[in-house]
Parts: C-alpha cells; structure tokens; sequence
C-alpha cells in the first residue's frame, strides 16, 4: 500500500486518490514551438528517486495538491495543496 | 544448423539421463573487451533477440549485452507469456503477426524446445461499446489475412466450458472476439534459446555489468549528449567500454538509460501483478481476456492458472505485490469462472513496465547518432521480441530504420503521429 498524505483530508491509501503524473512546466501556448509543446505533452524524466507530483483527492476533498515522492521506497513528503 | 552449438536432441536426452553426464553450459561467462562493434544495454529477451540477429542475419559478431543482474531477470522471466497479433492498428497488426510466424519456427531455428502452444485467444466483451472495439478489430485482422473474428456466447461456451455465459452475471458475455493462432509460449526457454545461440555465433553476455553513464560527443546538452551527438560508449560498473552503437533494451529501466544520453522518452515505469494458482487437471483449453473485469487467464502445461491484470496506477520502480490487486484478480476471475472458487494461488510476483501514451513501442534511430532505443514494451513486449531483434538488427546494420518498425520510431511524439493501441493492449497483453 502506497500512503499519501493529501493536505486537506490526512493520510490515505493511494488507492482513494488520482495519480496525475510528474509535475512539469507548461510552456506558455501563445509562444511555444511545436517541439516544446509536445515534449511538455509526452517527455517525462521518470526518475527512480525523488520526483514532485501531482494528485487529485478523488474520494475526498476532490482538490489537486502536489507531494514529493520517491519512485524507488514510495517514501513521500512535502504534501502541498495547489 | 550450425547456429547454436552442441545440438539437443531425443538421443542426446537418452545419452545424458543413462549416463548422467553434465550438459555443456548454454552460454560462456566472457572478460569484457575494451571496445565492441555494438553494446547492447539489456539481457532480455529483447537484447538477446537483437544480438542473435545482428550475427545470423547481418554477420555482425563483435557485440556485447550487458545486464546489471542476470539473463532474463526482468520482465522476460516474469511475463505472462502470451503470444498474439490481434492489435488494433494496421501498424500493429503487421508487426506483431512477423512475430508470431517467428514464434512458430524458433523450435527449430534455436533447436530449444519453446513449448509454443497456439491454442485460441479470446477476448471477451461484456458491453455493448467492447463488441463494437471487437467487431472493429476483426475486420482489421481480417484485411490483413489474421484469422480473428467475433463470436457469441455459445461459441464462447464451446472454446472455453468452464466460463458462466448466463445473463443474469453482473458482467454477462455478449460475445468475443476468437484469435486461433494465439496462444502461449515458454518464456525462459525463448530467453535461454537466443542467449545460447547468439553465444555459439560469437556474442558477449556480461553479465553483473551495470551501464552508470552512456559516453556521447558533440551534442547540444552537456557533455556532449543530446540532440545532434554521437555515442563513443559506455560507463560500466566494470570499467569503460568503447562503441560506436549502443542500444537501449531495458523496458522497465528505459529512461534511465534514455536520459543518460540525453534522449528523454514519453515513458512511465509501473509495476504489474501476476499470479499463478496450484496445479490441477487441464481444463482451459484457451487463453482469457476480460478488459472490463482487468484481467486475463491461461492454463499452463503442468495444469497451474496464471493470472494477470492491468498496470499498477501509480508509476513506481518498486516491485512488491498488494492486497488490492489479489482481492481484486479473485473477485474478477470467479466472476467469470464460478467454479474454480476452492482453488488456492500459490505465488504471486511483479514486474517493471515500461508504458507509453498510445500503448506502442518506441523503436529505432534517435536524434543522437548511434545511441538506438527498443523500449515502450509495456505489458505486451513478450510477444514481439522476436520480431523486435529482428528489425532491430536491420535498423543498425543498415543505420535506417527498418520498413516495420517506421511508425514507431520517436518522432512520432514531435510529429504528433501516435499509434494508438489502447484499445488492443490495456490488459489483454
Ligand atoms: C507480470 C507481467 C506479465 C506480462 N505478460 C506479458 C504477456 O503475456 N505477453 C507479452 O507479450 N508481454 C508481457 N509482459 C511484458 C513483457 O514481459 C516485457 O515487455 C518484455 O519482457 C520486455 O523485454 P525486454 O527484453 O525489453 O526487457 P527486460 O526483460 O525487462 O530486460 C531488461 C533488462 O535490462 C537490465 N537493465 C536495467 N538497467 C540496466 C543497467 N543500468 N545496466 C545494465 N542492464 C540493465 C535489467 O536487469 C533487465 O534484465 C508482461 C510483463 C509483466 C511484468
Ligand atoms: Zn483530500
């Protein structure tokens, strides 16, 4: 079982809750090139360690909020609402 | 056939179990040199497969596939096995059936018994939408000369008895999309097979070799990787190796690898369950699938169920089984077959994999030059191993990627040309 603590709600089962992915930087559409939006669309670093990511507290307070995890002991810390 | 060795045979068995002689070693351990035609980072079967290849097709024998553990210690020794080329996507389609007709002579061409069992595959659709994706798929397959059709509940009962086709289930079968030519193979016995024969035609296994760093110059990133750059070798934990060509064949480790030459991938690496139950009497004669219930069985030779379901939710490098995915795969199976409820699962196991946006692979040349990816294999990388070496071999003999695997290659992602497969391989690997 992968615990995550949503800011709001406390500690759950990852299983209540949404993962949405690593937390990446959205170009600004008006100027980006092709290219960097679609590396923003489908590129991801997939690290086996520390990574911020985002989730969404589907069974509960049903807000996003960002978590530092580590992808190799599912450790997390830093639960921050968004 | 002087492509793996000593050769095994039924005399050979007899000669060996009278006089219990040891069996010659299928593969030699080799000292690592200094620099090689091609390194391949990878001793799955896809690594393998690629440097069997590149020797018996393309003459090309001074290679080395390293793997940080074991042969075969990745998803090719804990896959499910199940082999098909009932995809969604002509693409797809014509890929993995040059694999299944590859599956059907390795026997011979390896000279290793591979058990490939083509015994039916069938998908079940337990909603209106599932059979239209059903009807949609067979008449693909069909264009391209698969045999694959949709068949009713009856003919569902017919192939596979032990299913409860009644309609008052909360998940009734309205039909199946039927694909004779399916069936399941013995994965350790392909692994061992082309590690033994690309053994006898020169290639070095290195195994206990970890890749910590892929050399690169001229590239726009730092130390030279990146777009624009070329590979000159590899770090190892043993020491540097020189080449030219590096290839990354390590799935579930993609983008680790990926980003050490400065070639990010549209890849998330999530674990995936499976399970196998204690053996009885041979009663499932096909393999499987439900996509609305996640989850797909087959029975083995010796008479265990092995059981598998989608992906993991969470992308995570760490391979520890859970309750949910237990409790789940039981409620779903005795769904679909009441009567095995007295059975008891003897093991269950995880593997890493290595999943993309539209469900197909990323294969071929990169924007660096030298450095070659066969990675995105997800949970449907058993099956097209064969046919992924083969094409891979081409790819960097030729230094072109090769006809078959030109939809997959990554500009795909930059063209915004994806190969969507979803629908073809969520759970039905
Ligand atoms: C439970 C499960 C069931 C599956 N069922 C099916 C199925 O029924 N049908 C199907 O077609 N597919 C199935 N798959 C998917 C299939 O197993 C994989 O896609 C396939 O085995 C990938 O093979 P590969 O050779 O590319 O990678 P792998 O066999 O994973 O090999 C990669 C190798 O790279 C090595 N490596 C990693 N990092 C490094 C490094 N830094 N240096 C050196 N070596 C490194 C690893 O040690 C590993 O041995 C399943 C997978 C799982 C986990
Ligand atoms: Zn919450």
């Amino acid at each position: 079982m992968i615990v995550v603590n949503c800011p709001h709600c406390g500690p759950r089962n990852s299983s209540d809750l949404r993962p949405c992915g690593e937390v990446t930087s959205r170009p600004d559409p008006a100027t980006a090139s092709l290219s960097e939006w679609r590396t923003y669309l489908y590129m991801r670093e997939n690290p086996s360690g520390w990574v911020t990511e985002a989730w969404y507290c589907r069974s509960g307070c049903r807000r996003y909020f960002t978590i530092e995890r580590n992808t190799a002991t599912n450790e997390t810390r830093r639960s921050e609402a968004s | 056939m002087a492509r793996h060795g000593y050769t095994y045979s039924a005399g050979k068995l007899i000669k060996h179990g009278l006089t219990r002689g040891d069996w010659p070693r299928m593969w030699r351990r080799p000292e690592a040199r200094s620099s090689y035609d091609v390194v391949i980072v990878g001793g799955g079967l896809h690594g393998l497969a690629t440097a069997y290849y590149l020797a018996a097709d393309h003459g090309m024998t001074n290679i080395a596939v390293l793997d940080k553990g074991y042969l075969g210690g990745g998803g090719s020794g804990r896959n499910t096995a199940i082999v098909r080329s009932n995809y969604l996507t002509p693409e797809g389609v014509a890929f993995y059936d040059r694999s299944l007709a590859l599956y059907n002579s390795m026997t011979q061409e390896l000279n290793l018994n591979v058990m490939f069992s083509r015994r039916g595959h069938l998908t079940l659709a337990h909603t209106d939408s599932a059979l239209r994706t059903m009807h949609w798929r067979a008449e693909v397959n069909k264009l391209q000369g698969i045999d694959s059709s949709v068949i009713d509940p009856q003919e569902v009962k017919k192939e596979a008895p032990s299913l409860d086709i009644s309609a008052d289930t909360r998940y009734p079968i309205l039909g199946a999309l039927f694909h004779p030519p399916g069936g399941i193979v013995r994965h350790d016995a392909v692994v061992w097979g082309y590690a033994r024969a690309a053994d006898h035609l020169g290639v070095h296994m290195l195994q206990e070799t970890e890749v910590l760093d892929i050399l690169c110059e001229g590239g726009e990133g730092p130390d030279g990787k990146g777009t624009g750059g070329r590979v000159t070798g590899v770090r190892t934990n043993r020491g540097d190796i020189s080449a030219p060509a590096v290839v990354n064949c390590t799935a579930g480790w993609a983008s680790l690898i990926s980003n050490m030459a400065g070639v990010p991938l549209p890849i998330t690496t999530h674990p995936l369950q499976a399970a196998v139950t204690e053996p009885c009497k041979v009663f499932l004669p096909t393999v499987v699938v439900s996509g609305s219930l996640h989850v797909y069985v087959s029975q083995t030779d010796r008479g265990e169920l092995v059981f598998g379901a989608s992906v993991d939710p969470v992308g995570t490098y760490r391979v520890n089984g859970t309750l949910e995915f237990t409790e789940e795969l039981a409620g779903h199976v005795l769904e679909l077959m009441p009567g095995i409820s007295k059975m008891r699962l003897m093991r269950q196991w995880s593997g890493l994999c290595d999943m993309t946006p539209d469900y197909s692979p990323v294969m071929g040349t990169t924007q660096v030059d030298g450095y070659f990816v066969d990675v995105g294999w997800g949970t449907y990388g058993f099956k097209a191993g064969p046919v992924a070496g083969e094409t891979m071999a081409e790819t960097i003999a030729t230094g072109r990627d090769a006809d078959l695997i030109a939809p997959f290659t990554i500009n795909r992602f930059t063209e915004g040309d994806l190969v969507g497969e979803k629908g073809a391989a969520a759970v039905g690997h």
